[in-house]
């Protein structure tokens, strides 16, 4: 019965794509943090455009949260973002370190509609409300 | 066991431990049962470098013996006893604590004792000679107390000593009995100049001035010197530096030849007249003379070493070329160098207005360069001694190895390491060719002096060959096709400074568009925050605006430092560390109202820690309504201005060094350069406020002031150079003005004034021709460029409070106002601190 009801909820929200922010709030070449249940997720913006990526704001380094601090750029043309308290770099498109490939941050699915940007979670916790 | 040799050696100074070491190497230690029997408390330790005790070298730092190689090579050792008497007959040594050493072969290696001419009074308290760790403990201990020191002596030594004296704030004199100082090194004319730039240190020197005695007062303490003319000299301590004599009573007493002034006599193969015992280093004495430089000593070493083994070394003298930097000032003689060879001629250069003086002694014909001697300016020193040695043929006009190299079309100084034979001697301090250069070079991929240093051991003993083994370095890597960049990163190939220079002429005032223009890629965390602090340091514009912000370090796109759990901390300024009880208490607010951690920094002002982002604007309203401003401790930019109390209070101060330290600190707040700056101010010559390790620094004078550059604590503490002595306080603004920009514009990405300097070709001298005689004709627009900072400056936090738009990054999450949950504190010591991860991990689960 458990599975059952582990089964419907996970059917009911595993769809969802969460709306996190506009794009205009992300600075292009930086990164924000968002928050979604209990989860610290940091948005990072390349460029002017429309490319942005979803990772893990927890820096496995440093044991803190601050991805989304983190200088924006690229390392022979692999988009990045670099760690703002010990600089390791991470690739923004699978989340693995640049500097030591054992290590790798999570990614989410990521989109952008209608200049809004939304986040793919596997297991959606409850959307906090935008004040 | 017992049919071992029985090897004693006396003495472990630098040649002792240089034969031990050479020892061990050829495997000469295992066949043998070595004692080393010394009497200075401790293994060998770098007398050549001891005057660097003073900078804050410590025993550990100076020592060049590691006890655990001789315990490794079964060597015994014994420390702190002296051996009174060689028993030849017994073959026994004596030592002053009853031991007896028996030996079958033994080793003299004593070096001198500094020798106290017979003048009255030289045993009084407050006298003291200037040659082991012991010494100098005991100078820098006496000199804490006293207001005045004197050295007897001009030489090398004495004049090393004076710079101690006055490094220890002491006002010095030096007193030589000769008419000019350093008279076995430089002539009339280089004494004059020497004498001229040592005065401007602040030194006063007496030449042929004879000692007859030391006065003391009632308590039994030095009270002056009296001279043999009648004159005296009021000074509470005495350092006697007036040579050094072998130390060779030893050998008197029973009965080894000795030389006629002084010295063990030895043959070539570095015996004495005992087949049985060598000697080596200062107490020998060959073909008449003794030797009082460090590279002969390791010669005889080597030497008396393959002489055991049987081996065919010789020692056949050595030339006696220096090379020294003293008080700053660079000093070099080498080969001939008061043109004592028959028809020999010289070419000299005298320029009494820089303080510099060259001459060369060259043969008859001008084709053979027989010696010579640098004084001020010894830059060429390393090519010049090499064209002696090897007899290179000089080209037509010698003159121009010793002209001053700012003459476009003359001919570039030295003829260059490269015409060097492979044999020709590079580091005589470690017996180092050319050849073995260049070939550790090529054979280990060498690409840094430092390599070639660890590598060889060239260039770590006296240090005056660095320059050639650079030359050689960047010679041998281009012959290699390696091409050496300075490249600021992937994205830009150019170096930093050409980056600055591009901006400026190019009037760019965006990464991106220097990043088109001028590079590739979409930049990094090397060089946006590089760029971004050239483009600050040219415009000074808010370093949050027009899409720089992507560009900043997080501490600057926070204008706060970032700590290890991504809080921050907030550093007000507080100019030259002066406060009012009301500015505490807003600080005390503050803290109390957003429960910030608080802690007195190291350099005179408070630090606020563990504010979340989203508090550190509220932090800054409330700060900057109680008085306070941006202390830029979160960027590469002038930090602090320390000062000590100064004449308005302290009874030595002779200038208002906290005055002075406020006027600094406002004219360079926010300045933005290659690295963090930092400066202080004394108000005398106790120097307090520590301004000699800073990036500028100023010691208050009778006459005004002094001005130090290029000083650095931290990782490698480095004293900082005399740039201007006795200034007032605009031309104090002016230099600093000038020095800072110069700075700015040249020097690399996160290099700090010291290696800035370090790496400035032309040193000391180059810089003051720079910033003190505008050589290069910059010193206007450097001073307008800092105008222009100074008059833009705003506080960075005032007018980010006033931007709605740069408030907005403030925010926590871009979706929600929640405070950080990752932020867990832990009470401690009545304040609190950053959770470690292990104590707060199992609540933030979710969070990952
Ligand atoms: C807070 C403070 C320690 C304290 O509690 O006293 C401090 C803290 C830090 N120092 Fe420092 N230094 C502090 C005084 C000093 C001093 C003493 C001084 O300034 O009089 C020195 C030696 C003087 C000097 O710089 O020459 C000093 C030499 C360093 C160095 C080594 C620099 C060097 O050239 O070798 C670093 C590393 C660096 O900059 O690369 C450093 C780096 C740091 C950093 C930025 C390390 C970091 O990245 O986290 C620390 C920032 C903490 C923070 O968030 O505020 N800190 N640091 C002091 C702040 C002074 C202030 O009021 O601004
Ligand atoms: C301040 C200063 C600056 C100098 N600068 C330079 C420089 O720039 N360039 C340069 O080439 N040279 C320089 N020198 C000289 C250089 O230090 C010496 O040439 C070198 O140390 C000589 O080595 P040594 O082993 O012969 O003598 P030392 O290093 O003096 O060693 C002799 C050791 O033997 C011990 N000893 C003596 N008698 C006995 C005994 N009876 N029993 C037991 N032990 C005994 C002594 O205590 C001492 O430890 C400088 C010297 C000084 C003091
Ligand atoms: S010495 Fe090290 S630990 Fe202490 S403040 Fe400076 S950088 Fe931090
Ligand atoms: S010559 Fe002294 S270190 Fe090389």
């Amino acid at each position: 019965m458990l599975a059952a009801a582990r089964e419907a909820e996970s059917a009911t929200v595993s769809v969802r794509w969460a709306d996190l922010c506009a794009l205009d709030d992300i600075v292009p070449d930086t990164g924000v943090a968002a928050l979604v249940g209990d989860k610290q997720i940091a948005l990072i913006r390349v460029g002017h455009g429309a490319e942005v990526y979803a990772l893990s704001n927890f820096d496995p380094f440093s044991k803190a949260f601050v991805i989304a601090r983190g200088i924006v750029g690229d390392k022979g043309g692999v988009p990045k973002v670099t760690s703002p308290i010990y600089k390791q770099g991470f690739d923004l498109r699978t989340g693995v370190c640049l500097d030591d490939p054992t290590v790798a941050l999570t990614t989410y699915p990521v989109r952008v509609r209608e200049g809004r940007v939304e986040v793919l979670l596997e297991e959606l916790p409850p959307v906090v409300s935008r004040p | 066991m017992g049919t071992k040799e029985r090897l004693l050696v006396i003495g472990n100074g630098m040649v002792g431990h240089r034969f031990v070491e050479k020892l061990i190497e050829n495997g000469g230690a295992q066949e043998r049962s070595i004692t080393v029997l010394g009497e200075e408390p401790r293994l060998a330790y770098d007398r050549v470098n001891l005057s660097k005790f003073f900078d804050g070298k410590s025993a550990a730092d100076l020592a060049i013996a590691d006890p655990a190689a001789y315990a490794e090579a079964g060597i015994e050792v014994v420390l702190g006893d002296r051996a009174v008497e060689i028993d030849r007959e017994h073959k026994i040594v004596r030592a002053a604590s009853g031991r007896e050493f028996a030996y079958d072969k033994l080793v003299l290696a004593t070096g001198s004792y500094p020798f106290v001419p017979q003048v009255l009074g030289r045993e009084a308290t407050g006298c003291f000679v200037y040659r082991t760790i012991e010494d100098l403990e005991a100078i820098a201990a006496f000199a804490a107390d006293v207001g005045t020191g004197a050295v007897v002596g001009g030489g090398l030594l004495g004049l090393e000593a004076a710079n101690a004296l006055k490094n220890l704030g002491l006002e010095t004199h030096v007193v030589e009995v000769a008419p000019r100082l350093m008279a076995l090194q430089v002539d009339d004319p280089g004494g004059a100049i020497l004498r001229g730039r040592i005065e401007s240190l602040g030194v006063a020197v007496h030449t042929g001035m004879q000692t007859k005695e030391i006065a003391t007062g009632p308590d039994g303490r030095v009270a002056a010197m009296l001279f043999a003319d009648g004159g005296e000299l009021h000074t509470e301590m005495v350092v006697f530096s007036a040579g050094i004599r072998p130390r060779d009573e030893l050998g008197r007493a029973c009965g080894l030849a000795i030389g006629q002034r002084g010295g063990f006599v030895i043959d070539q193969h570095c015996r004495t007249s005992d087949k049985d015992i060598s000697a080596i280093g200062e107490c020998a004495s060959y073909d008449g003379r003794t030797f009082g430089l460090v590279a002969p000593g390791y010669r005889m070493a080597e030497v008396a070493c393959a002489d055991l083994s049987g081996g065919v070394e010789r020692f056949t003298g050595f030339d006696m070329n220096t090379k020294l930097k003293l008080m700053g000032v660079d000093v070099a003689s080498f080969g001939d160098a008061f043109g004592l060879e028959p028809g020999a001629r010289t070419i000299s250069l005298v320029d009494t207005v820089t303080g510099v003086y060259k001459k060369l002694v060259v043969s008859a014909d001008k084709t053979v360069l027989l010696g010579g001697m640098l004084v001020g300016d010894a830059a060429a020193y390393g090519a010049l001694a090499q064209i002696c040695a090897n007899r290179l043929v000089l080209p037509p006009h010698p003159e121009d190895l010793i002209m001053p190299a700012a003459r476009e079309g003359a001919a570039p100084a030295g003829l260059g390491v490269d015409s060097l034979p492979p044999a020709a001697m590079i580091c005589s301090c470690h017996n180092v060719s050319k050849g073995a250069i260049c070939e550790a070079i090529t054979a280990q991929k060498l690409a840094a002096v430092s390599a070639i240093k660890s590598c060889t051991k060239a260039g770590t003993g006296c240090g005056s060959c660095v320059t050639l083994l650079n030359d050689i370095l960047k010679i041998e890597l281009r012959k290699a096709g390696v091409t050496v960049t300075n490249h600021l990163c992937e994205h830009f190939k150019h170096s930093r400074q050409e980056l600055f220079h591009l901006v400026k002429v190019h009037q760019v005032k965006s990464f991106e568009d220097l990043l088109q223009r001028h590079g590739q890629g979409r930049g990094c965390e090397i060089c946006k925050p590089a760029v971004a602090s050239i483009l600050a340091s040219t415009w000074n514009e808010h370093i949050l605006d027009n899409g720089r912000v992507g560009l900043q370090d997080t501490n600057d796109r926070f204008l706060a430092n970032i700590q290890r759990d991504g809080t921050y901390s907030v550093v007000p300024r507080v100019p030259g560390g002066e406060i009012s009880p009301d500015q505490l208490i807003v600080l005390g607010e503050v803290a109390k109202r957003y429960g910030l951690y608080t802690k007195i920094t190291g350099a005179q002002r408070v630090d606020l820690f563990g504010a979340r982002v989203d508090q550190l604007p509220h932090v800054w309203a409330d700060l900057i309504d109680g008085g306070f401003e941006s202390g830029h401790a979160y960027g590469k930019a002038l930090r602090t201005v320390k000062s000590c109390v100064g004449s308005t209070w302290c009874r030595y101060g002779v200038q208002d060094s906290v005055g002075l330290a406020v006027r600094l600190e406002h004219r360079y707040k926010g300045l933005r350069s290659p690295h963090k700056l930092k400066s202080a101010c004394s108000g005398c010559a106790r120097e307090c406020a520590e301004a000699q390790s800073k990036d500028f620094g100023i010691i208050a004078t009778e006459k005004g002031y002094n001005l130090y550059v290029c000083g650095n604590g931290g990782m490698k503490p480095q004293h900082a150079q005399l740039l201007a002595a006795d200034i007032d306080e605009a031309t104090v603004f002016k230099y600093v003005d000038r020095f800072l920009m110069f700075y700015v514009r040249t020097a690399d990405r996160l290099q700090r004034t010291a290696s800035w300097f370090n790496n400035l070709e032309g040193g000391l001298a180059y810089l003051r021709q720079v910033v003190v005689d505008d050589s290069l004709g910059i010193a206007a627009e450097l001073e307008a460029d800092m105008q222009h900072v100074v008059d833009t400056y705003e506080c960075e936090w005032k007018a980010t409070l006033a931007d709605p738009v740069k408030l907005r990054r403030f925010r926590p999450f871009v979706n929600s106002d929640t405070p950080d949950p990752s932020i867990v504190f832990i009470r401690e010591r009545d304040q609190h601190r950053p959770a470690l991860w292990a104590e707060k991990a199992d609540r933030l689960q979710g969070a990952l």
